[in-house]
């Protein structure tokens, strides 16, 4: 079965039904009074308390001022991620021994949420910046790094075949015809680790004692501030959709100049 | 110097019981500077001949000899021109043509001097910063001919370089591979199941049975040739008019009808 294919106008108009009945039905359980309001804030209360976290400071600061904070983290643990995950790929990808001794380690660690490295993320690298940034490295690693290994594993064998045949050696084999042959797939990876980075902020921020959108939902938690905990999930929810929208821009203006040169 | 021997060559594919034998038997001496084309049906083991002296596979039996020692692993002594022209896609001409001098570490002028000739020799020099997807097919296997020429390989391995390209283009490349054959001439592995690309470009002509491949039979062209001197005449359509040219394209079709696995034409 399939459906016909919808306009830009139509689909835009299911979305906003979507979310509009999600509203809907949120602001009759809470106003009915079905589920208490300590249980569940409605959506003005969520959306004025929104509002004024964006001036008004709480746990030591507004909310802008603690996604900054948490952003600066997340940044640093994806570019770990990539800039550790990307070349172990690539080398994994070409060399076959490596592979083999890797491949089962890593596919044993990368079934281990996030989350699970708390405890030993703040024993090993404290609760400054260290332990939340190998928590978010634990989220945005494995595709970095399998998506970058499968680019690599798996260029078409006559290229290789043609590179070996010229005498290439095995650095330039890596950086000349692995990597740009795997360069969809890296950036591919690199899209769905800046999503799990992103989504592991919270875990990290569990043991953040300074600021960040994470340590903010924890300290609202604390005082049972439900709407501030949920100003806080939104502010997740948005600033996700932007990177996600960003990087997918950026992925399609080069896939498009791939396509002018390649 | 660039000779090539298959002794006693299998090739099995798979293993124990599952295996598959490819080749059986295979003996085939090449001379240096010697273009020789093997013939025959599709899955017959031709290209694996070929992709036995790149390096590319190993002989189950037998051995696989260039200039007397055996063939190890692929290197820039035997250079492949593929059917598919394998160009890296994100590297221009110049920089495909490039990447096997730059292995051999030469200097930067040597360098730009040999691209320089080899760009000339398959009339390039317009498309020099060209990526292959803009190219024809016909300028993709230029490219890919020029970037196995530049290296000087010892031998010229040539796995069915024509079969993709349409038939106008085909007979172009055809008789530049012969003008570049004759007059500078090196030993060519040519792989190709069609019969008159192989008489009119080859010294000899190897035909092979379907699976398991062996040699059937090997007929000398160029004596042929030059005694009713082809070279005189500029055109493949005239050299393929030719009553010495019929009668050894007819025996070499009869032969490989006799091969029940041969339908291409």
């Amino acid at each position: 079965m399939t459906s016909p294919s919808l306009g830009f106008r139509e689909t835009m108009l299911l979305g906003l039904a979507g979310l509009a009945s999600f509203i809907g039905l949120w602001s009759f359980l809470s106003v009915s009074g079905i589920v208490p309001a300590q249980f569940l804030p409605g959506p003005l209360d969520v959306a004025s308390r929104f509002f004024d976290l964006l001036t008004a400071p709480f746990a030591g600061a507004t909310l802008p001022a603690h996604l900054a904070s948490s952003f600066q983290r997340y940044a640093y643990g994806v570019l770990l991620a990539a800039a550790i995950g990307v070349p172990l790929g690539l080398l994994m990808g070409f060399f076959r021994l490596l592979d083999d001794i890797v491949t089962p380690l890593f596919d044993g660690l990368r079934f281990i949420a996030p989350i699970a490295w708390v405890p030993f993320a703040a024993l090993w690298f404290g609760t400054g910046i260290g332990g939340p940034i190998m928590i978010i490295f634990a989220g945005a690693f494995p595709p970095c790094l399998i998506n970058a290994y499968r680019g690599a594993r798996f260029v078409e064998p006559r290229l290789i075949e043609a590179a070996r045949m010229l005498g290439t050696p095995s650095t330039r084999m890596i950086l000349e015809v692995l990597l740009p042959a795997a360069v969809p797939s890296i950036i591919a990876g690199l899209r769905v680790s800046a999503g799990l980075g992103w989504q592991s902020l919270v875990g990290a921020e569990l043991i953040v004692a300074a600021a960040g959108v994470g340590f903010m939902m924890v300290q609202a938690q604390g005082s049972v501030q439900t709407p501030t905990v949920m100003a806080g999930m939104i502010a997740i929810g948005l600033v996700g959709m932007l990177i996600d929208v960003l990087l997918r821009q950026g992925e399609g203006w080069l896939r498009r100049r791939r396509g002018l040169e390649s | 110097m660039g000779s090539i021997s298959f002794r006693n060559v299998d090739k099995v594919f798979g293993q124990g019981t599952g295996g598959v034998k490819a080749l059986d038997d295979i003996n085939l001496d090449i001379a240096d500077k010697e273009f020789v084309a093997i013939v025959g049906p599709s899955g017959c083991g031709k290209t694996t001949c070929l992709r036995m002296v790149a390096g590319f596979e190993a002989a189950s039996a037998g051995s696989v000899l260039v200039n007397g020692r055996p063939v190890t692993a692929p290197g820039p002594d035997r250079a492949v021109v593929f059917q598919q022209f394998a160009l890296f896609p994100w590297k221009t001409v110049r920089e495909n043509i490039e990447l096997g001098l730059r292995n051999k570490n030469l200097p930067v002028g040597e360098r730009n001097d040999l691209v320089a000739s080899a760009l000339k020799l398959m009339n390039l020099e317009t498309h020099v910063e060209a990526f292959p997807h803009q190219l024809s097919g016909g300028m993709q296997q230029r490219v890919a001919i020029a970037r196995a020429y530049v290296l000087d390989p010892e031998v010229l391995l040539m796995d069915e370089p024509f079969g993709a390209l349409d038939a106008q283009t085909r007979v172009v490349m055809q008789e530049e591979l012969v003008r570049l054959a004759r007059h500078n001439p090196r030993t060519v592995l040519f792989i190709t199941h069609a019969v008159e690309e192989a008489v009119y470009l080859a010294d000899r002509v190897a035909i092979m049975t379907r699976r398991p491949g062996r040699i059937k039979e090997v007929l000398d062209i160029k004596a042929v040739r030059e005694r009713e001197n082809w070279d005189s005449h500029a055109r493949i359509e005239d050299v393929m008019d030719l009553e010495s040219f019929v009668h050894l394209r007819t025996h070499i079709w009869k032969s490989l009808r006799e091969e029940k696995g041969f339908k291409d034409v």
